[in-house]
């Protein structure tokens, strides 16, 4: 702008802009009061209400009071707003009207013609009174005042317009009232003008803006318009209305870039697209960059520079407002938006000029920022500047390898060239940082310098960046930088220091599970390893990229080469290995044993076939794939045997291994899975329960500090096991892909072995995996040779053959030829031989291996069974008949050893209610030839049979009758049953049964009958022996010839020595018997022999050759159907002749009507109380238990006879026992006795007065 | 319109990722994952807020010279992270909103497939040729 700019040049710092007021008139006058004025303007804020709906915003007022010149007022069509005087006052002291008439009122006509010219309408005239220029002055109308005058000559309709101020220089409550209104009216003037004014002026402003479409618009021009506005915000500090202006500005012209880029070019915009020249950074350290504010005025200022100026004035302003870090945020965006729009406007920027901008730019924010915050907000704000640290970073990057500073050997001339014409860019550096130590210009022009100082500087900022990053938790934009640092290391051929950096950031990457950039970092890693001559790292590093599926295939082909051509060379120390994690080489899939169970015995061979998957690109020779085993015996023995092994183990012998799913972030990858297993401890001593639980196998794996885990791409450490146990499999060649291996070992000892640990070698290297997982272990067992013997039935029948089943476990004893067992034979079984006797032989899991034939020898003391031969872990299964004789042969010894038996069985019988068998046992001794030790064998026989005999009288013949009860499941033929006496060759047993075999089938029975016959007087006891034949009735023809089935027993007294007989007799006069009635009970007992051996006893009484016995009878009806009426026993005394006979009578009544069997005449003895018997007894035990002494006294009496009678004694004993002594009574033998009304029945017709039949029975 | 899409698990692994095949996909893993480093950083900044009014949108995460990286995450932190072409000036930040949105969805459809676990890898036809769409609309 021209003239009027030369005494208010606005070349001034914009905080001491202050809006212009003009002062006419009196300039002594203002000049006294100025300073007050100036104190108390700014003292009180005032409200501005804004057009435009903008918020009404609280103001202190300033002001800069020059004196009026008429050159001050703007020219029409000047829009120049700060050198625009917003308010004019005319300043007076006049109080006499002749003065005023004379030089004053011209005055301010003069003064308002020069306004009303310029269309001025904001003005003011202050009138000041003074009280000691008024007492001078004498002659003061005071009906008019001057101020009144002023206000009738000027302020025609705004008498407002006039103001008085008394006594501005007085300390008085006038003054200070006058003041206050005069400060009021000041302000509100002022704010009225700006008002109007700026309002004008944004009107104004809005119509250029609209005008942008016109060919002839010039962005710059409108610039300086909208900047006037922001210029004059400021200047009123209204910094956020300024700052408004300024992005209005920037998006405008954002906005014309963005359609420059899709074709809607604006003219005005080429002269920003010239190419760049210069390139000397953002200027922020003064507030209005005059130089950048000309070029662009002069509309010769590249984008550059218009951005420059634009940010440096928004930086100025947010500074003011107190947001440095808005400032950093928007300069980061700022410059990655000018790189964009010169790559918009296609404007030629010379190679790294940008980055010399962009990197003194970053700078120069930064130690703008830096220098009105202090350390401690920085530290705290570190997140808005660390963009522009690493934005910094990397610019001087990109600019050093750009001018070769980065490489080993240094700039070459070309280099030197460009970082010449860089340099020349930059200019000469600006006064205001010229003399900083550290400014950016300096900075950059030491690093593009030398190699050296490159180094210095871009160390520094990495470092800077990374420690930024890292202290606001940005790890991974750390590790990125430090990535780029590890670069330039590796460029400047420095491995050892860019090796920390790239395993910081492959940790990080491997912790995330991001695959391209591990593999990516692993490829420098290599690199820098092999630089480093790492051997152990590099391999293992090669290893993970051969096996890495985003490697191309030739990189991984080159990585594997390296491992092989590694492992080829001859090493200078021959036992150096290289121990490498398995898992990037190789992995398990599956494992299968063979038996698939997983146990063997004793030097059976087992086989384990494994499924490896090579990683590897190419095919591996491999010299050795080996297994550790780690061998534990096993305490519990049991667990040893192939039985429980078996049994337990029921897996198919296939053991999936978990695949490992390839990049999988770390909380997966590094917690294993929960090995949970079952506990049981059991008492040492009796192998009970102890306790019981669950318990985790790998919990030192699972609580161990995750920190150790992070060693993934270093060696792991792996010790390698060395163990006696080791299966192995030698010269693989590992296909790409799945491989089969097969490992195949020999058992030797005896426990479990858990494959621990598997070592591929390929040369000196060694692919080590430490831990099978999960968990594959086989175990060995060892077994004694055993034999078993047991029945092929239930239970084995004596008396026929019966197959038994010999089972032969070899277990590690071989069995040779010539081996036999040796049975030494018991005395009552044989062991039948037949000439067909098959062995069958079984492998270990019961597979038949051969069919041989048995010799069985056999001599009276001793069977042998010669084994054939089978090797160890074989069965031996065969089966052979024995034969338990069901008695002895008949020799007298003999009998009486059955004798003894048979009532001891007959009592078992009895104790177990009659079903069961009788068992005998039978001891076999084997001596085995894998032992010196007999083996014991008990087997035992039941004996089919349970046999019962009876005696049968009727008078004076005899019977006897045999039961046999068949007990067995098996159907019998009897046959030839016999009955024998051996000791009497008079007495004669005339069968009565049929000839023809017996068939007696399961649980039945067969009796068999003979009467015995004498000649003589018969002996008093009877020795039978009963013997039949028997066979089983389904097989047909027996091999050998049966023994018969024999039963021996006593019968004694069986000779009949007195009938009985009863008969009942109606009562005289009637026919029958009635019921009611009494009927006379005849009973006759006559003794049928003269003295006999078995009369010989203490109730045979002697007189005069004359012998008599006593006996009792009594009459008992145990049915209930008679009424025995008066004494029912009594005492007789028989004589013991032939044919004596006694005959009592007794009377009875019948209870019933019909057919009743007659009452039982029951005989005893009756043997006096001097008997050797009653001595023995115990008084108290006769009191007592009478009855059950009595019984007793009668199983004593009848033991050898199987007759017994009981019961019946009671009441005669009850009866008699009173007192001691006493007489005893013994029952007579059944066989003495004879019944002849034995079921003999009497017809007793019903009463014919029924009512009178009340007979009560107890 | 976006140059590179990525889902990434809870746990900063990735369930996908891709980039149009004529720029270096390194360069956009690089740039994704050290996104997360503002990711994690608007996330606890987040915490605090109340979970229902939470904005998913995270806004513009990280730019750079050449490109704008965008972030959203969803409820169970799944993060989607978007690259987008600095010099695609015309994309706003409400169509960005959008196909993120969009994104979401296609990632919901994923997660209720039933034969797709979650935590694995996204392989998904129907999503990889919903991001395809976001990638080769041209603006």
């Amino acid at each position: 702008m021209d003239a009027p700019e030369e005494p208010l040049p606005p070349v001034i710092y914009t905080m001491e802009n202050k809006p212009i007021v003009t002062c006419a008139g009196d300039q002594n006058l203002f000049t006294s009061i100025y300073p007050t004025l100036s104190q108390q303007l700014p003292r009180e804020p005032m409200e501005w209400r804004r057009s435009y709906g903008r918020a009404p915003k609280m103001i202190h007022l300033e002001s800069n009071f020059v004196q009026f010149k008429e050159e001050l007022l703007p020219k029409e069509g000047n829009k120049a707003l700060l050198t625009f005087p917003f308010l004019h006052i005319y300043w007076t002291e006049c109080c006499d009207t002749e003065v005023y008439k004379a030089t004053v009122k011209d005055d301010l006509t003069k003064w308002q013609n020069v306004l009303k010219a310029h269309s001025s309408v904001d003005w003011l005239i202050v009138v000041v009174e003074n009280d000691a220029k008024k007492k001078n002055k004498t002659n003061i109308l005071p009906r008019t005042s001057i101020v009144d005058k002023i206000r009738n000559d000027f302020c025609n309709k705004q008498s407002d317009r006039c103001v008085v101020l008394s006594d501005p220089l007085k300390d008085s409550s006038r003054t200070q009232e006058s003041w206050n209104a005069f400060l009021t009216k000041l302000r509100t003037s002022l704010l009225m003008s700006f008002t109007k004014n700026l309002g004008r002026f944004e009107d104004d402003m809005r119509t250029l803006r609209e005008k942008r479409t016109e060919p002839g618009w010039s962005f710059c021009d409108y610039f300086m318009v909208q900047e006037e506005l922001a210029f004059v915000f400021e200047m009123l500090q209204q910094f956020e209305d300024a700052l408004v202006q300024y992005d209005e500005l920037d998006a405008l012209f954002s906005q014309y870039v963005v359609n420059f880029g899709a074709g809607d070019g604006a003219n005005w915009l080429t002269f920003f697209c010239q190419p760049v020249k210069s390139w000397d950074g953002l200027v922020l350290r003064k507030p209005i960059d005059m130089e950048k504010r000309e070029l662009i005025q002069k509309q010769e200022a590249t984008v550059l520079d218009l951005r420059s100026y634009l940010f440096s004035r928004q930086c100025t302003l947010l500074l003011f407002l107190q947001r440095p870090w808005e400032v950093a945020q928007r300069a980061l965006e700022l410059l990655h938006s000018c790189v964009q729009e010169l790559k918009l406007l296609e404007v030629s920027v010379p190679p790294g000029a940008l980055d010399c901008w962009v990197f003194l730019s970053c700078l120069e924010v930064l130690q703008r920022i830096e220098g009105c915050c202090d350390r401690a907000q920085i530290d705290s704000n570190i997140a808005h500047t660390v963009g522009l640290w690493s934005y910094a970073t990397e610019k001087l990057k990109s600019l050093g390898y750009l001018c070769g500073l980065v490489s080993e050997k240094g700039p070459n001339s070309e280099d030197l060239n460009r970082i010449v014409d860089l340099l020349a860019g930059l200019g000469a550096e600006r006064p205001e940082t010229a003399n900083t130590a550290q400014s950016p210009y300096k900075k950059l022009k030491e690093a593009l310098s030398s190699v050296e100082a490159f180094e210095k500087h871009y160390l520094d900022l990495s470092h800077a960046a990374i420690e930024m990053h890292t202290s606001i938790g940005r790890t991974r934009s750390a590790r990125l930088v430090g990535k780029d640092l590890a670069e330039f290391y590796m460029r400047k051929k420095s491995p050892q220091k860019a090796e920390i950096y790239l395993q910081g950031a492959l940790k990080n990457y491997l912790a995330e599970g991001w695959a391209l950039p591990i593999t990516h970092t692993r490829k420098q890693l290599a690199e820098c390893q092999k630089h480093l001559g790492q051997t152990e790292n590099y391999l293992q590093t090669s290893s993970l990229l051969a096996s890495d599926h985003h490697v191309t295939e030739e990189e991984r082909k080159h990585f594997c080469q390296e491992i092989l051509s590694f492992a080829s060379r001859q090493t200078d120390s021959p036992g150096h290995k290289i121990v490498l994690p398995l898992h990037c080489f190789a992995q398990l899939r599956d494992l299968h044993f063979t038996p698939s169970n997983a146990v063997v015995h004793v030097g059976g061979v087992l086989s384990v076939d494994i499924t490896m998957c090579s990683q590897m690109p190419v095919p591996v020779h491999v010299e050795q794939i080996a297994i550790n085993v780690h061998f534990s015996i096993e305490k519990n023995n049991y667990r040893k045997t192939a039985e429980w092994l078996t049994k337990h183990k029921t897996s198919n012998g296939i053991i999936n291994f978990p695949t490992e799913t390839s990049p999988c972030p770390a909380s997966q990858n590094n917690l294993p899975a929960l090995e949970l297993y079952e506990m049981f401890e059991r008492s040492p001593s009796d192998n009970s329960l102890n306790t019981t639980g669950i318990i985790c196998k790998n919990a030192h794996m699972l609580l161990r500090r995750q920190e150790s885990c992070a060693s993934l791409e270093t060696p792991s450490g792996v010790a390698l096991e060395g163990g006696a146990h080791v299966l192995k499999c030698n010269d693989v060649t590992l296909e790409p892909g799945a491989n089969r291996l097969m490992f195949r070992t020999q058992a030797k000892e005896p426990g479990t072995y858990t494959l621990r640990q598997l070592c591929v070698s390929v040369g000196p290297v060694r692919f080590v995996l430490p831990h099978l997982y999960p968990l594959v272990q086989y175990d060995v067992y060892s077994q004694e040779p055993q034999l078993r013997v047991e029945p092929l039935a239930d239970s084995l029948l004596a008396g026929i053959p019966q197959k038994v089943k010999f089972t032969v476990t070899t277990g590690h004893y071989t069995v040779k030829n010539g081996d036999s067992l040796q049975l030494s034979n018991a005395e009552a079984m044989l062991i039948l031989c037949h000439a067909e006797n098959r062995a069958v032989i079984y492998s270990n899991t019961r597979e038949k291996a051969s069919d041989v034939l048995l010799r069985v020898q056999s001599s009276d003391k001793v069977t042998s069974i010669s084994l054939p031969a089978a090797p160890a872990y074989h069965m031996i299964e065969f089966e052979l008949e024995v034969l338990s004789l069901p008695s002895a042969p008949v020799t007298g010894g003999e009998s009486s050893m059955l004798g003894m038996t048979e009532p001891h069985r007959k009592h078992k019988d009895t104790q177990k209610a009659g079903h069961c068998m009788a068992t005998t046992d039978h001891k076999v001794s084997i001596d085995c030839p894998w032992s010196i030790y007999s083996t014991v064998i008990a087997l035992t026989f039941s004996l089919p049979f349970r046999t019962t005999h009876s005696l049968l009288s009727a008078g004076t013949r005899k019977y006897i009758q045999v039961c046999v009860q068949n007990l067995s499941e098996l159907d019998f033929q009897l046959s030839d049953g016999n009955l024998v006496d051996p000791g009497s060759a008079d007495l004669q047993l005339v069968p009565l049964n049929a000839k023809s075999p017996q068939h007696t089938h399961s649980k039945q029975s067969v009796f068999f009958v003979w009467e015995l016959k004498w000649a003589r007087e018969p002996p008093p006891s009877l020795h039978c022996q009963f013997s039949v034949g028997f066979a089983p009735a389904s097989e047909g023809q027996l091999s050998i010839p049966l023994k018969p089935y024999t039963y021996e027993f006593q019968v004694e007294n069986f000779f009949t020595l007195y009938n009985v007989r009863a008969e009942i007799l109606p009562p005289s006069g009637t026919e029958h018997c009635r019921t009611g009635s009494l009927c006379s009970l005849e009973v006759s007992i006559t003794r049928l022999s003269g003295l006999l051996e078995v009369d010989k006893d203490e109730a045979l009484s002697e007189s005069d050759e004359y012998f008599s016995t006593k006996l009792m009878y009594e009459v008992v009806d145990n049915s209930s159907n008679w009424a025995v009426c008066g004494k029912s026993s009594g005492v007789i005394s028989m004589p013991v002749v032939a044919q004596a006979t006694h005959r009592v009578h007794m009377e009875v009544m019948p209870l019933f009507a019909g057919y009743l069997p007659l009452p039982d005449v029951r005989l005893f003895k009756y043997l006096p109380h001097h008997s050797a018997h009653s001595s023995q007894l115990d008084a108290d035990s006769w009191i007592e238990n009478d009855s059950l002494s009595v019984d007793k006294h009668v199983d004593d009496q009848l033991d050898s006879s199987s007759i017994k009678s009981r019961g019946s004694v009671h009441s005669a004993s009850s009866s008699e026992h009173k007192g001691l002594p006493m007489p005893r009574l013994q029952a007579l033998p059944p066989g003495q006795v004879f019944n002849s009304s034995m079921g003999v029945q009497v017809l007793v017709i019903p009463s014919k007065d029924d009512h009178v039949l009340e007979v009560s029975v107890t | 319109m976006a140059v590179c899409v990525a889902v990434i698990a809870k746990e900063n692994y990735p369930l996908y990722i891709r980039s149009i095949p004529t720029e270096n996909e390194l360069k956009f893993h690089y740039m994704v994952h050290t996104s997360l480093d503002v990711v994690d950083e608007k996330i606890s900044a987040m915490g605090k807020a109340l979970v229902d009014q939470r904005e998913l949108y995270l806004g513009l995460l990280y730019p750079t010279e050449d490109y704008k990286v965008y972030g959203y995450v969803t409820n169970s932190k799944v993060k989607f992270v978007m690259v987008v072409d600095s010099s695609n000036t015309a994309l706003r930040d409400n169509e960005i909103r959008s196909m993120f949105r969009k994104l979401h969805n296609s990632y919901t459809d994923v997660m209720c497939n039933p034969f797709y676990n979650p935590g694995d890898r996204i392989q998904s036809r129907a999503f990889d040729s919903m991001v395809t769409s976001m990638m080769i609309q041209v603006c």
